[in-house]
């Protein structure tokens, strides 16, 4: 990058451009790698330097009732939450994509809109409006207002896919004798797959980190992690929410590469193909 | 289509194909409608109608209006300038008994106290000492149950609190109240928090804002102009963190920015001070864990832009005589004003919706308007000013949200 004839001031902007972006970076990713061995810690403070190894905080995790029991709920909740979110959302993209009928742009701004309303207000909003039908304090009530979260993600991610979608494979499909169903699960869903499991991601991760809206209508027992962590700051602050947030940064780790395996696996393909 | 396939090879009248296209036609947008129809309905059915209602319930007043109808209806033709007449008092007796020994009484003690405070005890006492002795007239009764019934002013509070929808919430979330009057004018200074609520979640979105460009922007622009292999480590060192739950992270800036934590160890090390600082439970703690969560959506927008500006440009701008930060200030910079737009509104808007990160590490002086939305829908059960408080933030972000769209198209959530 650096030409050898490069003037001194070229040469310290270089360089301090380069150690200015380091502690940046070192800003965004210290407290994640830090609070990692602290789960590791064998006394029961949450803080340096740690005096010796132990797996203690990883075990009151697995067995105490309530970290389990909010492990078993987020388990629960967001893979439900995400396939509602899934399947409604990607069903209403590929019909918004292709049909054409007025209202159509203030029907999608709505269809989206949960992604830019205020997170506690949805929150309250779904608190007066659940109670009366007695969905507060319930699994239903919490993965119907999870998935409402996540839908806009897949809306628009699948969309976005669907815009490099050829239709005429549909009509190819359909001119061969396939009906639609068939054609939707044999032509379409293959193409648009990297799309709407992007999407799925985001809603997972929406639903596996909301918080908000949990507060509001969850009772104790269907408290979930990010729940469960919240009460865990709020009220006596252990190494076993280091241990719970090692687990979360594994998981989103997980999701992160997932993500980007798709995303070079798209731009391979798009890469072969002549488009 | 597959109609027109069919009946390709033979010849068909004019009438009978427009007849099969619009058959095929009305097949095709029912086949839309039950694509779209049930997300639809669910988005509808889970989300606007309860955000319309909560908003509703801003203006709703039921409290009075519900419970005493029949009196509100006689002081509809109340002159105002004497006490009413006895129908007028019968009624209230009548009604307020009907009342007592249910919720019906505390609701009404709660609405008129916010109105006038010390009128709950009013409306309480009043109820206790219900009904009234067999043959005492109902004027002197309620008299002498509390002797506020004689004064004009209690009748003009209940008649103001009586209606079916009242501005009061509205009004109080921007400090103002309705003097005796009716004039709008501002609320007493004891009440008159809510301006400086907006105001502190305007300071604070602007301060978070303005961190993460001043971070953001050499970071997306040390990307941009890197080779792609290493563009992309450094994307994942952006991401990572993007995906981590918000939790974690304000767990481990707890973990940092205790008294005993690395930070403070680190200052004391090295004798920047003597005892440790405290950076939590203040802005402080609030501002480093918001720039820390926001800062990845400042990055991406910039970063996409940046990457579009061909670097041919700033080398022209230098090779044609200009000194480079000029060329770089003159230049590049003004083409990375939609990315600075973008991540700078995506930012803000996030950032006055917060709720989690000034509760768990701020003091009560750092929280924002969602912390009293919160506040009034748990702790004091005032429906109402949850609804006004949310009126206003759903207002400022929807605004906002307005001009993003407008002049920087739909928010990009591919995250590239």
């Amino acid at each position: 990058m650096l030409q050898p004839y490069a003037s001194p001031l070229e040469r310290a902007w270089y360089v301090g451009l380069r150690v200015l972006v380091g502690l940046i970076l070192l800003f965004l990713i210290l407290p994640i790698l830090v609070i990692i061995p602290l789960s590791f810690n064998a006394d029961s403070f949450l803080m340096y330097p740690m005096s010796g190894f132990s797996l203690r905080w990883y075990e009151d995790f697995f067995t105490s009732p309530a970290w389990r029991r909010s492990l078993a709920n987020s388990l629960i909740i967001s893979p439900l939450a995400t396939l509602l979110a899934m399947v409604l959302g990607t069903m209403a993209a590929i019909g918004l994509v292709r049909a054409r009928f007025p209202g159509k742009a203030l029907l999608t701004a709505i269809l989206i809109s949960p992604m830019v309303v205020p997170v506690v207000i949805v929150a309250v909003a779904l608190y007066m409006a659940f109670a009366p039908f007695g969905l507060t304090g319930t699994y239903t009530g919490l993965v119907l207002a999870h998935a409402v979260l996540g839908v806009p993600f897949v809306v628009t991610t699948v969309t976005a896919t669907l815009q490099g979608f050829d239709f005429n494979l549909v009509r190819a499909a359909g001119s061969l004798g396939a009906g639609p169903l068939t054609t939707f699960f044999r032509v379409t869903l293959p193409q648009v797959a990297p799309g709407v499991i992007s999407g799925g991601l985001f809603a997972f991760a929406i639903s596996f980190d909301e918080v908000v809206v949990t507060l509001f209508l969850a009772s104790p027992e269907q408290a979930t992690l990010p729940r469960q962590m919240f009460s865990g700051i709020r009220e006596n602050i252990s190494p076993t929410i280091a241990a719970a947030a090692t687990i979360l940064v594994l998981m989103s780790t997980l999701m992160l590469l997932t993500l980007e395996w798709l995303r070079r696996r798209n731009e391979r393909l798009r890469g072969v193909s002549p488009g | 289509m597959t109609a027109l396939c069919e009946t390709a090879d033979a010849p068909i009248a004019p009438r009978a194909l427009k007849r099969r296209l619009r058959h095929a036609e009305r097949r095709r947008n029912l086949l839309f409608a039950a694509l779209i129809g049930p997300l639809a309905f669910f988005v509808l059915a889970s989300f606007i109608v309860p955000i319309a209602s909560l908003l509703g319930k801003s203006i709703d007043n039921p409290e009075v209006h519900g419970n005493l109808p029949q009196t509100l209806a006689l002081l509809e033709d109340w002159s105002g300038d004497a006490l009413p007449d006895d129908a007028t008092f019968a009624s209230l007796a009548h009604e307020l008994t009907q009342a007592a020994g249910t919720p019906a009484v505390a609701n009404i003690a709660k609405r008129l106290n916010r109105e006038q405070p010390g009128t709950r005890t009013l409306v309480m006492r009043t109820a206790r000492g219900l009904p009234l002795p067999e043959g005492t007239p109902a004027r002197e009764g309620l008299i002498q149950l509390d002797a506020r019934w004689g004064e004009t002013q209690t009748w003009h509070l209940l008649r103001n609190a009586g209606g079916a929808f009242t501005g009061f919430y509205l009004l109080s979330a921007v400090d103002r109240t309705v003097d005796a009057d009716g004039n709008i004018v501002a609320s007493p200074p004891e009440e008159a928090v809510y301006l400086d609520v907006l105001k502190r979640t305007f300071v604070m979105s602007i301060v978070v804002t303005a961190v993460c460009l001043l971070l953001g922007f050499p970071l997306a622009y040390l990307m941009a102009t890197l080779p792609a292999r290493h563009a992309n480590l450094l994307m994942i060192l952006v991401l990572l963190p993007f995906w981590t739950s918000v939790l974690v992270r304000v767990a481990a800036w707890i973990v940092l920015l205790q008294n005993e934590g690395l930070i403070n160890q680190l200052l004391m090390w090295t004798g920047v001070t003597e005892a440790p600082v405290q950076m939590l439970f203040n802005r402080f703690g609030v501002y480093v864990a918001m720039v820390h969560i926001l800062l990845p959506f400042m990055v991406l927008p910039l970063y996409s832009v940046m990457k579009g500006i061909p670097p041919a440009y700033l080398r022209a701008a230098v090779s044609l005589g200009c000194p480079p930060l000029r060329s770089f200030w003159r230049v590049y910079f003004p083409l990375t004003l939609p990315g600075i737009g973008a991540g700078a509104l995506l930012v803000f808007i996030l950032c006055m919706g917060y709720y989690i990160t000034p509760a768990l590490l701020g003091g009560p002086n750092d929280q924002m308007i969602s912390y009293f939305i919160a506040f009034y829908t748990n702790q004091t059960v005032n429906w109402g000013m949850a609804s006004a408080l949310s009126v206003v933030l759903l207002a400022a972000t929807l605004v906002l949200y307005g001009f993003y769209v407008r002049y920087l198209g739909t928010p990009n959530t591919d995250a590239r």
